[in-house]
Parts: C-alpha cells; structure tokens; sequence
C-alpha cells in the first residue's frame, strides 16, 4: 500500500519493485504536474490513481472497463466508474482535466484516434504509453517464426487478444502529426524496462524500445 | 373477523403465513375508533423515536404550492457527533422504509431494515459516524403524513394532505437538520427512493453534502415505473375499504388493495432468477395441484405472506403518496432538461452503485447519472454488481456492495481529515 506518509517512498522504488510493466507507471507519474486534476482511462485496479495521489498528490479519477477492477478500485477508494473509452469519452466536457492518461490501452481501443482526440480535448495535456509493435523482437518472430508474435508485454494468442490496434512508435508519431498534436516528451524502455538514450535516432527506439511514453499537448 | 380467507377466499391451509401482529388488527377494529387506530397512533406518536416539531412560525413549503405547519419529523440516530459536527451521516429510506434503520421495529419487531449496511463496525459505521435517519415526509411512522392527525379538524388527514415530492421530503430532512444544529453532512446515502432524496440533496444542497452514495436508483421515473405504481394505487383505490381515503374515520382500511399493491410492487423488486432460484414451480406444502386457486405454488404463497405483512405496519394513503411522489421526481425538470446543470461545480464526492439484474432501476438509470456527473465535471465512482436478488439486492447481503460503501466512505473521511 502506498501512502503519502512514507516519506521515503520514492518512485524509483516503486521502480525496481518485481513485476516489470510498473516501469512505465513511474515514468507517466514523472509526467504529471503535482496537484493536477488526472483522468486515467483503463485504470485497471487503480495502481497508478494510487501512485499518482501518493508521489504527485493529485486528483485522480478513473475510467475501467472490467466490472472486478472498477468494485475493487472503489473499495480502495478512488474515484472511478465503470466504463468504455471509445464511447464514454464522448461525455466528458471540453477542459475538464489537466491530464488524461492511457495507460498500455491505446491498442485495445476500437477507434484508438477518436480516442486521442478526445484526451486532447478533455484535458490539455495527455500521457499515452503502448507497447511498440516494431520492437526486434516482434520483427524477428514474425520473420523467421512466421507467427504472431508473442512477447512478454504482449503474451496472448492471436486469437484472444484483445489488442486489437497495434502500432509502433513511428505509426504513433505519424498519428500524432496527423491530428496535429504537439509531442512534448516521449521516452522508450528497453525489454528491461531501462528508458534508452536520449538522443538515439528514432528508428533506434523503434527497434530497441519494448514500449513507450508520450506526453502529448494541444498545438497552438 | 380476520381469516385466512378475508384477504382471499381461496386461501386456506396457510394460517401459517399469519403474522401474530395481525391479531392486534382485529381488536383495534371491533373497537371502531379512530383513535385506536394503531397506524393513526404510530403517526401521531411513533414509538421508540426522537421527534422534532416544527411550529407554525416553520412552515414546510411544498412543491405543491402550499404550507404545511405545523408538523414533525420522527427521526432515530445512532452513534456520537463529534466536536466539529462533522460526521453526521444522513440515511434516507425506500418507499415502505421508515426510521428504524439500525434498530428493531416497534411494530413488526423485526430487525431495522439496513442494520447489514449501518451499526458498530458496519460499513456505515455507528461507531464512526453520527447516523440521523428521519422518516419521510407524508409517510406513516410518525413524520407527519396523511394518516396524522390534522391540527384543523381533530381527525387524521387523509386526501386533503397535500401532495408531496422528493424535494419536499430533502426540505423537511434539511430543516431536521438545521434543528440538530447540523451545518454539514459528511454522508447522505440511500437506495431506490432513498437515492432519489440523495440526489436531491446534492442538488438542492450542494456545499451542506460531502459525500454522496445513491444507490439503485434514477434521476426520474420511468414510465415503467409510474405504471407500476399506478396499478398498485388503483388496486387500493378499488378497495371498497378504502372510503375515498377517509377509512380511519370509518373504521376500515383496505386490506386487500394495500396487500395487492404490495404483492405487485414486490415483484419488481425480486428478479426472475431470484425467484426461480427461491421458488421455481415448487408447490406449497402438496404434491399435486389442487385444480383450485389456492396457493398451490410457493411464490402464491410467498406473495400473499408479503402483502399480508405489509398492511399491518403500513399506512395505505401512504403508499398513494409517496408512490406519487417518486413518480413526479425528474431532477433534470428542475434543471432546465439537464440533469448535469443539477451537479455544476459540486463539490460532494460521489459513489454511483447498481444491480445487474434491478430491472425496477437499472444500470443504465445509474449510468445515466453518472454521465451527468461527468459531464459536471463531479467527483464520481461508479460500481455496478453482478447479483441475481434484483432492485431488492441493495437491502440484502451483498459483501461486494458493503466492501465498496466502507471503500468510499473511508476515503471520503481521508479526505475530510478523519
């Protein structure tokens, strides 16, 4: 349990605790202004809203699909409901949020651009984190296995998967120019969850970065 | 004299189904005095409740147009107020509820209605919070309604009562309130009509609710819903017992209208699943059918015990109005047709919760409030539970349903500074 009175609970403890994909939680958490008002759409069971309240103090709510995760978010007492991000979204007002967080979700969304979109018009600033389908390892399996890939991060069959939209990094980028979205930061964790070299080209994050994280904002 | 077979002739062999409380029906009509009337006493002078008067100088304005003065409110409360008046938790009841929420009923002696959800280390929790549970307006148990005694002509009120609402009911809880000394509620919580006054109030008082929990209900009736209550006000209304609502004048009252209202309504508050799971085609105490209409199945039998145990403790002009007054509750009406505009810049802490299978007020009632909270931008969480018991799962043992009232209201006095 995380609570803002464990003063040396630091994120990068939360870092090295086992269960690798919280990498990518702490690097979002780092992206968000302390005090700001955050909806996180696919919260699960609410480990980042409790992250973000404990290290950042904000005012976190939640949007999850699975009935389990949602009773057992609000038991912990976090502000979330049950819902559906490619059609609940729609019902949020312009401005409401400072943040909206997608957390590994993107690619299970039937419309993953009307998705982003309605982050960016729903907060100002948006924090998206997907698993990167051009990975090596998911170039090499498909090459020279000839199967679908299966990785880690990405461990289900093809035939019950549920997602449904891969893309990669340069796919995401090309998204983001083409809705005219301005990417204030972006970061890509090798498969040992170690974010790679700042200033390595983007083809190099394409191919070594496992996942990724983007801090998107409105242009202009 | 009371038989099995008075409400319904072709029920015998069921003396079982009797309740003793009954019994003390009977004396009180041989009597044929008004003022024997256990329901006009109960109204009048509610047993084992605290009771707040309110003067002619504190007029209860109504939705209707009208006044109403003087009048009380019977209310019970468990727990302590603490030094900063700041836990007071506010439980509204259903339809057929009453005060005693955490206690046992005087009449039926049966335990309070919600003592799974309110008591020491419940969910809501007497031991941390101050629990006030008022009866409603126009109901039976000692708030003023139609079967008091109305100060202009000495006898019980009847239909000349005035209609009243939802919002009529929040009113009067507000001035209870006022009257403690009660400035904020830490937590108004409530299921079905229960919720419709707990919507209200964040509507209708938005910076006196910190945290709110409506549970298994809706914004506005359905027409669904009118017309169920409507085919329970009609079944009382056709009961020649009834008088045109002056059956405490004449001594009568109307037992089978009441219980067939009764009888119809709890239907609605089971689920098909539930009552196959309880009853299927069982038959009751024989092994054939009798080629008769007896209660040869278990759910007949099962049903008339419910309408027979309800007209002893409850009054059946009540019924009309607070039936009426759920049906005239649409919280969007008030709100220019957006029910968003009711919640804008709340500041209250919401937890939204329903039934998988409550088709009275389904999920998609609760859904649609939380739209709205959303679109208000409101503190909200929303939980749906998957639960076969119905409309009715809200009142029974559901540890989901309890793990995620004690969740909320915890963090809501993490937040309070609890």
């Amino acid at each position: 349990m995380l609570r803002r009175a464990d003063a040396n609970l630091t994120i990068a403890n939360i870092a090295r605790t086992p269960g690798g994909a919280r990498v990518d939680l702490v690097l979002m958490a780092e992206m968000v202004e302390r005090g700001s008002k955050v909806l996180d759409v696919g919260c699960g069971d609410g480990e980042l809203l409790r992250l973000l309240a404990a290290s950042r103090d904000v005012d976190g709510r939640g949007i999850e699909l699975s009935r389990e995760g949602v009773n057992e978010c609000v038991a912990k007492g976090l502000a979330v409901i049950q819902g559906d991000a490619d059609t609940d979204l729609a019902d949020y007002p312009d401005d409401a949020f400072d943040y909206v967080i997608l957390s590994q979700t993107l690619q299970a969304t039937r419309h993953p651009r009307v998705v982003l979109e309605h982050m960016l018009r729903i907060g100002r600033r948006a924090v998206v984190s997907f698993p990167n389908f051009g990975h090596w390892q998911v170039r090499l399996q498909l090459l020279f296995a000839g199967h679908m890939p299966q990785t880690d991060i990405l461990p289900y069959s093809w035939y019950d998967t549920p997602n449904i939209h891969h893309c990669t990094i340069k796919d995401f980028r090309q998204l983001c120019t083409a809705i005219g979205v301005e990417m204030e930061r972006a970061v890509a964790l090798n498969a040992w969850g170690s974010p790679l070299r700042l200033n390595a080209p983007w083809w190099f994050w394409n191919l070594f970065g496992e996942q990724a994280v983007f801090l998107l904002s409105r242009k202009g | 004299m009371f038989r099995p077979g008075f409400l319904w002739p072709a029920l015998s062999g069921a003396g079982d189904l009797l309740p003793e409380a009954m019994a003390s029906m009977v004396t009180v009509q041989s009597h044929g005095e008004t003022t024997r009337d256990p329901i006009v006493r109960d109204a009048d002078h509610p047993r084992d409740s605290q009771i707040a008067h309110f003067g002619a100088d504190k007029p209860l304005k109504l939705d209707a147009g009208v006044e109403l003065a003087p009048f009380q409110i019977a209310y019970k409360t468990y727990g302590t107020l603490n030094a900063l008046r700041s836990n007071a938790v506010l439980v509204c009841h259903a339809l057929t509820g009453d005060q005693h929420v955490a206690s046992a009923h005087p009449v039926t002696k049966k335990q309070g209605w919600w003592e799974t959800m309110v008591g020491p280390g419940k969910p809501i929790d007497t031991e941390r919070y101050f629990v006030i549970c008022p009866n409603v307006i126009g109901a039976c148990m000692g708030t003023t309604g139609p079967s008091s005694t109305n100060p202009a002509t000495g006898t019980p009120w009847g239909l000349d009562f005035p209609v009243i609402t939802i919002r009529d009911m929040v009113r009067a809880q507000a001035m209870l309130l006022d009257h403690l000394g009660i400035e904020s509620l830490f937590s108004v919580a409530g299921g079905s009509m229960g919720g419709m006054q707990v919507l209200q109030w964040a509507a209708s008082y938005p910076n006196r609710v910190f945290s709110a929990l409506p549970i298994a209900c809706a914004t506005r009736h359905s027409a669904q819903n009118i017309a169920f209550h409507e085919v329970g006000r009609q079944a009382i209304m056709a009961d020649p017992d009834w008088r045109r609502g002056r059956y405490h004048l004449d001594g009568t009252f109307p037992r089978r209208g009441l219980a067939v209202a009764r009888m119809g309504a709890h239907i609605t508050y089971l689920s098909d699943a539930a009552l196959h799971r309880k009853f299927g085609r069982k038959f009751q105490e024989r092994e054939n059918p009798t080629f008769s209409f007896d209660a040869d199945f278990e759910v007949e039998s099962y049903l008339r015990h419910q309408g027979i145990s309800f007209v002893e403790r409850f009054d059946a002009n009540s019924y009309l109005y607070l039936t009426r007054a759920m049906d005239y509750f649409d919280l969007a009406a008030d709100y220019d047709g957006l029910v968003a505009n009711a919640f804008r810049n709340s500041p209250t802490r919401f937890c939204v919760v329903s039934f998988t299978s409550d088709w009275l007020f389904p999920t998609s009632e609760s859904r649609a409030i939380v739209h709205a909270l959303n679109a208000s931008s409101a503190r909200v969480s929303f939980a749906e539970i998957v639960t076969d018991k119905g409309h009715d799962a809200f009142l029974l043992d559901e540890p989901e349903l309890f793990a995620i009232v004690r969740g909320f209201l915890e963090g809501a006095g993490k937040a309070r500074g609890f």
